[in-house]
């Protein structure tokens, strides 16, 4: 059997399908031959440290809704209504669970394969554009959020935390939070040279997690503060499941959803152009 | 099908004020085996990257199997085979899974790829590790399943970058057996490596780069016609020592060349060109009579030893 074909390969012929289509030079319209790849790599993975980012949101619910609401009380919704501590945090710790799944494969795991794997520089020898690269990698990020935010539901829906129907579209919604997070993950890290750099992800990432609304109302800060929080991607996303889940339906909604469509867009521009410039320059 | 596999004219690639490669041309023929030779930063890798299409040339043309790489890059990827020179296996996976998936990048279906993943692990010689993960191999095996990688999309043309770098001289061999018989099957080789005897073995036809030009082409045999004579006496007279015969010795041959460790003796007869050296009188620590090779050609040409 010959290792070469005469004429024209089939690899070929694939690749000239896409002859003409807009961004033929960044897109193949074959990310999830990317996405498989993450799925054949993660069978050798440890699993512990999957396991690891889904329960410290667990852990955050136990110790302060169950251990500090004990001394709390009770709060009120955005409707007046009164809800118990646990079922105000849950919300939050569900939009966090998905943006830990998110973060964690698209800054560490993405700076390991970009700088010391070189993963993406052999995707790009082959009719692979820059544009499935990131797509198929923000989409295994986005994956790995959505399980997060998934096992985090199977958790707190039978203690009673979940009030509406509505709770289940805080899926989808998780999923849409991971999307941006992997999103714009993957982009930062993209830009980021050393692993000293890297840490000033976590040193943001912190932060946002405690005083994004997350364990209290972000009303208590002065009001210009309370601009700066509501621009954080996190609060954009605590809200929108917080009001997901105890039933709250309003044109916010809209503006979160929108929130995240943006990030997600943007993310992907930076890593297209930011991928195209390192390793096809 | 267009026979030129590979029309460069007058291409350049500057990188900020770096000129990397300044104005070279060249042309591949279909089935032909091509060396870019040269010493570290003569401009032989980034020559490379514009031919893989992973890099756009800043001046010239450039033409890939009668295409554009700029506006047609992943189409002339989808011809090509690229072994990089630091192989770039993925290390999270199995051997053949590295085959596997690296085919589904291309988009080949699983019907075609589950015998082609057959066939290219008995190519590599590496049937009985194909569920060892990259690491699990060695050096050697390693670069044989990148380059079995480069095969999967049944490539007209395979680009090999440092082909046998950093491997023993046992694993070159090997190596260079699986080259011939791709070579055989007619496949394109482009080949970039600062081994002489390599190039020698492998190319057809080479171009000698330094500092981003071309300083000679032809066939290895051609070269050493034309820049070099048929024979060398390498004569070592001592440390310090050397220049002081070299210019007795000049008067007895075509040409020399003074190292810092020895003196290199250009004539068409070694043997008489030695005896005549000790016959003057002169008796070296050690000499050796060789033949010519690519070495003598670039030092000709560049004054300066390919590897230093």
């Amino acid at each position: 059997m010959s290792l070469i074909q005469a004429g024209v390969t089939s690899a070929v012929a694939i690749a000239e399908r896409r002859r003409g289509k807009l961004g033929q030079s960044v897109y193949a319209g074959r990310p999830h031959r990317v996405i498989q790849r993450s799925f054949f790599a993660l069978k050798s993975s440890t699993w512990l440290g999957v396991v690891s980012g889904f329960v410290e949101p667990v852990f955050y619910l136990l110790a302060f809704g169950l251990g500090i609401g004990q001394i709390i009380g009770n709060l009120t919704d955005g409707a007046g209504n009164p809800v118990s501590y646990s079922q105000y945090i849950a919300p939050a710790l569900l939009a966090t669970s998905a943006m830990n799944g998110a973060i964690y494969d698209s800054t560490w795991n993405v700076f390991f394969k970009m700088h010391f794997a070189k993963l993406y520089q052999t995707m790009l020898h082959t009719s692979l554009g820059a544009l499935d690269v990131a797509i198929g990698e923000i989409s295994w990020a986005l994956m790995r959020g959505t399980v997060y935010a998934i096992g985090f539901m199977i958790v707190v829906t039978p203690m009673g935390l979940v009030t509406s129907w509505y709770g289940l579209l805080a899926i989808p919604a998780a999923t849409l939070i991971a999307f941006g997070f992997g999103s714009i993950g993957m982009a930062v890290t993209s830009y980021v040279t050393n692993f000293q750099q890297m840490n000033w992800v976590n040193f943001f990432m912190l932060p946002m997690f405690m005083f994004s609304g997350t364990f209290f109302p972000i009303s208590i800060y002065p009001e210009p503060i309370q601009y700066v929080v509501m621009a954080m991607p996190l609060w954009q996303g605590v809200e929108m499941v917080r009001g997901l889940m105890l039933g709250i339906i309003d044109g916010a909604l809209f503006v979160h959803i929108a929130y995240f469509l943006l990030m997600t867009i943007a993310g992907l521009i930076f890593t297209t152009r930011r991928l195209t410039a390192l390793f096809m320059r | 099908m267009t026979s030129d596999m590979i029309v460069a004219k007058d291409l350049k690639k500057v990188y900020g004020d770096f000129v990397a490669v300044d104005g070279i041309n060249f042309t591949v023929k279909q089935g032909e085996s091509f060396g870019l030779l040269g010493p570290n930063g003569a401009g032989k890798s980034t020559t490379m990257k514009m031919i893989s299409s992973v890099s756009k040339r800043t001046g010239g043309e450039l033409t890939i199997l009668g295409k554009d790489p700029d506006k047609f890059g992943p189409e002339i990827r989808a011809h090509l085979g690229v072994v990089p020179q630091k192989d770039m296996l993925d290390r999270e996976l199995k051997a053949w899974e590295n085959l596997y998936t690296y085919g589904r990048y291309f988009g080949l279906s699983r019907k075609f790829l589950k015998p082609k993943v057959e066939e290219l692990l008995a190519f590599a010689q590496l049937e009985e590790k194909r569920n060892e993960k990259v690491e699990e191999l060695s050096g050697g095996m390693q670069r044989r399943l990148a380059i079995a990688r480069g095969l999967v999309n049944e490539p007209e043309m395979l680009l090999l970058d440092e082909p046998t770098t950093g491997l023993d001289p046992q694993a070159r061999h090997i190596l260079w057996d699986r080259l011939f018989r791709l070579k055989e099957q007619g496949v394109t080789l482009v080949i970039t490596t600062h081994y002489m005897d390599e190039a020698e073995q492998l190319c057809d036809r080479l171009i000698v780069m330094d500092k981003g030009k071309i300083m000679a082409d032809g066939s290895p045999t051609e070269l050493i016609k034309k820049y070099s004579s048929k024979e060398v006496v390498e004569v070592r007279f001592g440390t310090d020592k050397n220049e002081q015969f070299a210019d007795e010795i000049k008067k007895l041959a075509d040409r020399i060349e003074v190292l810092p460790d020895r003196i290199l003796v250009y004539t068409a007869h070694g043997e008489q060109t030695l005896e005549a050296i000790v016959a003057k009188g002169m008796n070296p620590v050690t000499s050796l009579v060789r033949r010519s090779s690519l070495e003598d050609v670039f030092l000709r040409l560049t004054g300066r030893t390919l590897v230093d």
